[in-house]
């Protein structure tokens, strides 16, 4: 058991869902592919994909939807096989 | 009357409308969230208030903190800008019911002209032309369909409480309306909280094409056309005026259209009425009014001399025109250019950061409206405009050298700008021509 940190990319605003009346990428306990999408970062109103770099499962999202958030901050734990 | 002013914004335009009010004698209060307490707004105020987290919709887009924030200072009036709470009708009736200034339209006005579909009403009734579509909302897919096949294709699915070139689908023909449909109608709920569409003709190659307005509540003024066609996204890059499309006469039509329209709503503020226009067939067509300053407003203010952020809060303290319109000249020609924290180079990627090293073009003709200095850190959170270049001169040609020269000296150093892209199309043959449309930037930059 091994546990991963997803990186942010670029400094901005952590979203955890594609839209706010939409339900969040991933939710503690789902399974995660490498590549899927687990949130977005805005940055300047331009919106770009969070990938997951590691498949496995998603432990627990480390800060909250819509935080600020810098460019290498750990933004998810996944538990790798 | 107020003595203090509240500036409810960041980055230039809060530069900007501090400036305006010192010149006029009032006090000034900036507003900042955590990531603004930098700002230059911030340093030339007479005071500062925290309003807020990074985040806009916990901070310039927070009205109660805002509106608090006024208090606490004792400010009399809310000068909103652009952009954030500058055309959110709520925001003014709180900020009147507070016993305060709104410096801009009523909420009522804010609301007849923001509402897309009631401001396509409006201007009929002023006999100002519209571009073809529905008379308001479409209930559903048959309906609109229906009404696509009146107006005819290519037409735009709009969203009704969309704004600043967003909410806007295009279909090509029958065959792919239903899918831009349903599709524009979920962007619309998620972007706007409303699902609700209208639909109007689209002019291809036409030319965004826009006049300043001023009004005091009875009498409004025109100050002239504002060239706005070279856009990317829908986003306005680089405006001139004059335009350079129109002769004498369409500019006088164009121009009496606005005030038509502005003078049955009783306007009062500055405000902007947009068209399309056509160059094959010389006719325009109102498509919407932003009840508030904007962003290109220093071109108008080079070829007229009018300071026009002096002038809306001016209105706001209670007073009149004191010009007529024979007494608004135009000189020359102005260009602005905005410098994006972009990279043109890989795609207009963001670059937020920390500017180490800075050169602002100067010299005769030039204005440049920033919150840039060196040191600053261009924060990741908010619209990537930092510096408008702004240059005039007594011809386009001219002005297109002018421009050229003042790029050159721009230099900036920690985060990529737009410049580059501008020193491009200052280059540009049809650019230097005068010859392109709302479509012409997104060609340039596919090829």
């Amino acid at each position: 058991m091994a546990e991963h940190q997803v990186l942010s990319p670029l400094p901005g605003i952590f979203y955890r869902r594609p839209a706010p009346d939409k339900p969040p990428y991933k939710e503690a306990g789902a399974r995660v592919t490498e590549g899927d999408v687990v949130g977005l970062i805005e940055v300047m109103k331009q919106f770009t994909e969070v990938n997951a770099d590691a498949s496995g499962k998603v432990v627990r999202f480390l800060v909250e939807n819509e935080a600020p958030v810098e460019a290498g901050d750990a933004v998810l734990l996944i538990e790798t096989a | 009357m107020f003595d203090k002013l509240l500036v409810a914004n960041r980055g230039e335009i809060a530069v900007r409308v501090i400036r305006a009010a010192r010149e006029l004698g009032l006090r000034t209060v900036a507003v900042f969230s955590d990531a603004d307490k930098d700002s230059l707004a911030v340093r030339f105020a007479d005071e500062a208030v925290r309003i807020g987290p990074p985040q806009a919709t916990k901070s310039y887009l927070d009205g109660e903190a805002i509106i608090a924030a006024a208090r606490q200072t004792g400010a009399g009036a809310i000068h909103p800008g652009y952009g954030f709470l500058s055309e959110n009708a709520r925001f003014a009736d709180a900020v009147a019911a507070a016993g305060l200034v709104f410096v801009g339209p009523s909420a009522e006005t804010i609301r007849t002209m923001g509402d897309k579909a009631a401001a396509r009403a409006a201007a009929q009734a002023a006999g100002v032309p519209i571009v073809p579509g529905t008379d308001g909302e479409v209930a559903d897919l048959a309906q609109a369909l229906a009404e696509a096949r009146r107006i005819g294709f290519p037409v735009m699915l709009k969203a009704s409480a969309g704004g600043g070139g967003r909410g806007i689908r295009v279909a090509a023909d029958e065959a792919e309306f239903e899918h831009h449909f349903h599709t524009a109608q979920a962007e619309a709920t998620a972007a706007f909280g409303s699902g609700a569409l209208y639909l109007e003709r689209f002019l291809n190659r036409a030319r965004h094409i826009e006049v300043q307005v001023m009004g005091d509540g009875e009498r409004v003024l025109h100050f002239f056309e504002r060239e706005c066609s070279l856009q990317r996204r829908r986003q306005k890059i680089w405006e001139e005026a004059p335009s350079p499309a129109l002769d004498e006469e369409t500019r006088q039509a164009l121009c009496a259209s606005a005030v038509r329209l502005a003078e049955r709503v009783a306007y009062r503020c500055a405000g902007t009425l947009e068209y399309l226009y056509d160059d094959a067939t010389g006719e325009f067509f109102f498509i919407e009014m932003n009840t508030r300053i904007q962003v290109e407003h220093p071109i108008t203010e080079m070829i007229t001399g009018v300071d026009l952020v002096r002038e809306m809060i001016l209105i706001a303290q209670g007073e009149k025109l004191k010009r007529t319109q024979s007494d608004v000249t135009a000189r020359g020609a102005a260009i602005e250019v905005r410098i994006n924290a972009e990279d043109p180079d890989k795609n207009f990627r963001p670059s937020p950061g920390k500017v180490i090293a800075l050169t602002l073009p100067g010299g005769p003709g030039v204005r440049v409206d920033t919150m840039l200095y060196p040191g600053y850190t261009v924060p990741p959170y908010y619209d990537s405009l930092l510096a408008k270049i702004v240059v005039h001169a007594e011809t386009r040609q001219d002005a297109l050298a002018r421009l050229r020269r003042a790029l050159d000296e721009f230099s900036i150093e920690g985060v990529v700008t737009t410049a580059a892209l501008h020193k491009r199309l200052a280059e540009t043959a049809d650019v230097q021509a005068g010859r392109f449309d709302t479509g012409f930037l997104e060609r340039l930059l596919a090829v």
